[in-house]
């Protein structure tokens, strides 16, 4: 078992009380939301994309720290990436919290802030909560124009 | 002339609590504090015992054969009936019919009882405070037949709106199914006088007894309900078996629940004769165990000093709600004038989920969700809280590991 303070990390506190990129996002094109009805969790991602380019993420929704942490984190890191850098990211933050622990670590290695989010893996039944809003972004992606895409959920 | 002069016998918790092995157990390097009865209580060695003895010495399967096992087993499955008839205070077991769990009982009166009644325009009454169980069966009923779902709310308090529940109740009401004592409150419901108030318009009255049936002295008769349900697993009993109690008159009316084995009095593929109750709402192999361990459950709580685990179990309800009113930035959900057991509660600048987490951290067990009331919560304006649940093998001094753990979650997150 792991300390609390590796799973409630600093950086994961400090985006939970002071959320960056929350709310509505002007100009944004793509847009999912994503829900856990056991716990609660609620997510909306929003996304302008310019070309192949992530010119802005934004979100808004209400759940516990580790999933408003969790997507305030994802908007940061993915502003300005490529889609398929997006999806790269994607791949590693899935790695860290949920693959085995070799993977797990070089994910980590390679992520930065975002590796804030590995003491999620300790603790099984919050991984769904720190791997809402990423599942919720890949939704957006993949929405095409005038479609709504179903909600999406990690329980 | 002498007086008798009776003192209720004292509770001994340390006894209690050396009965339960899972107590010993050290969660995160701190002793389990385990205040999540309310989700499934724990279990005392006597039912562990009587589970594992029946399945050494007495095992077979019931109402087959002739050979001694099996009779030796129909014996112990029909004895528990009997438990459990006595510990509602039913007059004949022959009304009690074993079912997984409540949730079981209340889908086989919404479906058996109350489908082949329900007429379109005919109304089911249910409160603001009921679990998805006394939700979802009669949603699925009312769309089978064309009758509606009524609501009575509940005040800033999580007290039933009598005088609302009142003027919903009509000649349309043909049920009124409601919880005994709330999951999410612990609100204790006036169940008598629901009964008066919905026999005076010709409804039957449904409870559900599953947070009851550990804490309150059920008595179907003077209750005046007609069906009344609860759970093995939330009176110390097993997971997988529950009780069902109906009146007779309506149970004899009802069609079967399921079909299969030995709930038939003659099968032939032209027509089946189906049994009297209650065999005809139990086809196939029971829980025969889960019956048995139920029963081991019902002496065991009967064996304690009933006024006394009332008092201890009252006086950790309201310690707990004391300290925890005393937080700054702690609102309780649920603060009824009559409880039982619960104390639902939201720590300002945390989730629920969070506030599960850290209170694991230090040992403390509690419930963190919605805990299947969603519609009640819309109610509060929450999507969760924190739940706190108490039984008998509770200690003030766990009520206070909990408040302490509680403020170590907001100081992690001030």
């Amino acid at each position: 078992m792991s300390e609390l303070t590796d799973l409630y990390q600093e950086v994961i506190l400090d985006h939970c009380k002071r959320p960056r990129n929350f709310g509505p996002l002007a100009g944004a094109d793509h847009f999912a939301e994503g829900y856990n009805p056991l716990c609660g969790d609620k997510v909306k991602v929003y996304v302008a994309l310019d070309g192949e380019r992530l010119a802005g993420v934004g979100f808004e929704g209400s759940g516990c720290a580790i999933s408003t942490a969790s997507a305030s984190l994802m908007t940061e890191a993915l502003a300005g990436k490529s889609v398929p850098e997006a999806q790269r990211l994607f791949d590693e933050v899935h790695g860290m919290l949920t693959g085995d622990p070799s993977t797990a670590a070089e994910a980590s290695e390679s992520l930065g802030k975002l590796a804030a989010l590995g003491g999620v893996r300790e603790y099984p039944m919050r991984v769904k909560c720190a791997t809402l809003a990423w599942h919720t972004l890949q939704a957006a992606l993949a929405q095409r124009p005038g479609q709504a895409p179903a909600p999406v959920s990690t329980e | 002339m002498t007086t008798t002069v009776t003192t209720a016998p004292a509770l001994d918790v340390a006894a209690v609590r050396a009965q339960f092995p899972i107590l010993r157990t050290r969660v995160n390097n701190k002793p389990l504090v385990y205040l999540d009865s309310a989700a499934s209580a724990q279990k005392p060695e006597p039912v562990i015992e009587a589970e594992a003895r029946f399945y050494r010495e007495s095992y077979a399967n019931v109402h087959r054969g002739v050979h001694t096992l099996s009779q030796r087993a129909t014996g112990a499955y029909e004895a528990a009936r009997e438990r459990v008839a006595r510990f509602l205070g039913a007059a004949d077991p022959a009304d009690v019919v074993f079912t997984r769990s409540a949730t079981e009982g209340l889908n086989l009166v919404a479906w058996c009882f109350a489908r082949p009644r329900l007429r379109p325009g005919d109304e089911v009454l249910l409160t603001e405070m009921e679990h998805h169980s006394n939700i979802v069966p009669w949603q699925m009923v009312c769309e089978a037949t064309g009758a509606k779902l009524v609501v009575a709310p509940v005040d800033e308090r999580g007290e039933l709106r009598m005088d609302e529940l009142d003027r919903l109740l009509s000649p349309k009401t043909r049920v009124v199914a409601l919880v005994h004592v709330s999951n999410a409150l612990g609100t204790i419901n006036p169940i008598a006088e629901v009964s008066r108030l919905a026999h005076a318009v010709g409804a039957a009255v449904v409870v559900d007894g599953a947070q009851a049936a550990p804490h309150l002295r059920i008595d179907v008769q003077a209750l005046g309900c007609d069906f009344y349900t609860f759970s093995g697993h939330k009176v110390y009993g097993p997971t997988g078996i529950g009780a069902l109690w109906g009146r007779k008159e309506l149970l004899a009316e009802m069609p079967p629940w399921q079909g299969g084995g030995d709930m038939i009095l003659h099968v032939s593929f032209a027509r089946t004769d189906y049994a009297p109750p209650p065999a005809r709402f139990e086809a196939g192999t029971p829980h025969i165990v889960g019956a048995v361990g139920l029963a081991a459950a019902l002496d065991w709580l009967d064996s304690l000093p009933r006024e006394a685990v009332a008092a201890h179990e009252h006086d950790l309800l309201a310690h707990a709600t004391e300290s925890l009113a005393a937080i700054p930035g702690v609102r309780l959900i649920g603060t009824a004038r009559h409880k039982a057991s619960v104390l639902s509660f939201l720590v300002a600048g945390v989730h629920a989920h969070d506030v599960g987490t850290i209170l694991d951290s230090e040992g403390v067990a509690v419930r963190a969700g919605h805990h299947c009331a969603q519609p009640l919560m819309e109610r509060f304006g929450v999507a969760a809280t924190a739940r706190a649940s108490f039984a008998v093998y509770n200690t003030r001094e766990e009520v206070d590991v909990l408040t302490a753990a509680v403020r170590k979650a907001q100081r992690l997150f001030a």
